[in-house]
């Protein structure tokens, strides 16, 4: 494996981008000069590289400035949607949980074990539970624009906060059902996630610069979807990519893959909704 | 790792391992396994070295470029996943570069790179890919003899 050089260990502590194999000795990659950007210090925890450290200065100034940011037209749909009463019972988010800064903090631990279904649960089911248990309305579907703007604009109210889930206790068995996903191969190519995400993060592969694979940012603005995205639309993309039959999102096996993809993002401040490529 | 031993095995796909949900592996053309490498034409006639160019760089095709640096600088980005393919012909016997490509796992079980002639042993292989190779008999040939071009006086 290649290494760095030292011209740019200032910024982080030494060893921790040595995984980054196409970083030239000035910090510069395919990208341009990404590594020589103060910014991503805040982006690097321990071992552990936010996607934005992999991304280009453009992207990086598209997701910092929320007036720039796309994803800030599905942000002002789901705080239109937070006041807004809907279903039977007449409520809305706010009626029960006041303003949206009491959510807090609350977004940093899902996936979360729920006992009623004895299975883990992304935000987007506990959206859907509030909505079809204490609304009487009808569940969003997973990658609807309202689905997509309320998890935005819950998360939103987490942003720099470290991602902090759970695979202790009930959640063990699920946290290990997503580490096996992780590592299996899977596909016409013959695939597991690890293999780029884990061994090759910071080599192109052709056009695309890897990363750690890490859920941090969702849901994203991709540039490619031109749209707002959730982490189970990438993981499907994914494993497309690598001609595998993806899940549904919203599966089990895409929730217990979240929770081991979140897992190893812990520490890691929450940047919902950020930008990619 | 293999025996560099001359140990001749005969590989009949459609007999080979678990066949998982691919059930046409039996549509494969036979070939032979002697030690790291298969001697002879999947085909049954040599490539043609400009087709096989073409064919490592097209992304529906061999792709190769996803991964491997190559002397083709007329293509923008090449990957850096997999080691720099300069000189590949002077490195690696013939054998050895059409096994590569066949299946790199006979050689190295460990490895990320795809069998591009291979339809067994493969989990959840997409719907519109199942029983199908990356490459056909042909193509594997014509990217072996664009490989062979890649020596080190060129």
């Amino acid at each position: 494996m290649r290494h760095l050089g030292t011209a740019f260990l200032g910024l982080a502590a030494a060893g921790l981008l040595a995984a980054a194999g196409a970083v030239a000795q000035d910090g510069s990659t395919a990208y341009g000069d990404i590594m020589n950007d103060p910014r991503i210090k805040d982006h690097i925890v321990g071992d552990k590289h936010s996607g934005f450290v992999y991304a280009t200065l453009a992207t990086r100034d598209m997701q910092e400035d929320d007036f720039e940011n796309p994803a800030f037209t599905w942000v002002s749909l789901g705080e239109e949607l937070w006041d807004k009463q809907d279903g039977a019972m007449g409520k809305s988010c706010a009626a029960c949980h006041g303003a949206p800064e009491s959510l807090r903090g609350v977004s940093v631990v899902y996936p979360k074990y729920r006992e009623s279904t004895g299975g883990m649960a992304a935000l987007e089911h506990i959206v859907n539970e509030c909505r079809t248990e204490r609304m009487g309305a009808d569940p969003w579907k997973w990658e609807s624009d309202q689905m997509l703007g309320m998890t935005a604009f819950v998360k939103l109210q987490s942003r720099g906060m470290p991602i902090d889930v759970s695979i202790d206790g009930p959640a063990r068995p699920f946290f290990e059902s997503g580490r096996d996903f992780f590592f299996q191969r899977r596909g016409q190519l013959d695939l597991a996630c690890n293999m780029c995400h884990e061994d090759h993060p910071g080599d192109m592969i052709r056009a695309d610069l890897l990363s750690y694979g890490m859920g941090n940012g969702f849901p994203t603005y991709r540039l490619k979807w031109q749209k707002l995205g959730s982490l189970h639309r990438r993981f499907a993309g994914c494993n497309k990519n690598i001609r595998a039959q993806p899940y549904a999102r919203g599966s089990d096996e895409y929730t217990n893959l979240e929770l081991f993809v979140m897992w190893r993002s812990n520490g890691l401040p929450s940047e919902a909704p950020a930008v990619r490529r | 790792m293999r025996s560099k031993a001359i140990t001749c095995a005969l590989v009949v796909l459609g007999l080979a391992g678990a066949a998982a949900s691919d059930a046409r592996a039996g549509d494969l053309v036979e070939f032979f396994v002697v030690g790291n490498g298969i001697p002879e034409y999947l085909s049954g006639q040599p490539g043609d070295p400009e087709r096989g160019r073409a064919v490592a760089i097209q992304r529906k095709k061999g792709n190769c470029l996803a991964c491997h640096k190559m002397p083709i600088p007329d293509q923008q980005y090449h990957g850096e996943v997999g080691p720099d393919l300069a000189g590949v012909g002077s490195r690696m016997p013939e054998s050895e570069l059409r096994l590569r490509i066949v299946n790199p796992k006979i050689a190295n079980p460990a490895t990320m790179m795809p069998a591009f002639y291979r339809v067994d042993g493969l989990h959840r292989v997409g719907k519109a890919f199942q029983g199908k190779t990356i490459l056909t008999p042909q193509e594997v040939e014509d990217v072996v003899a664009y490989l062979k071009t890649l020596t080190d006086d060129t």
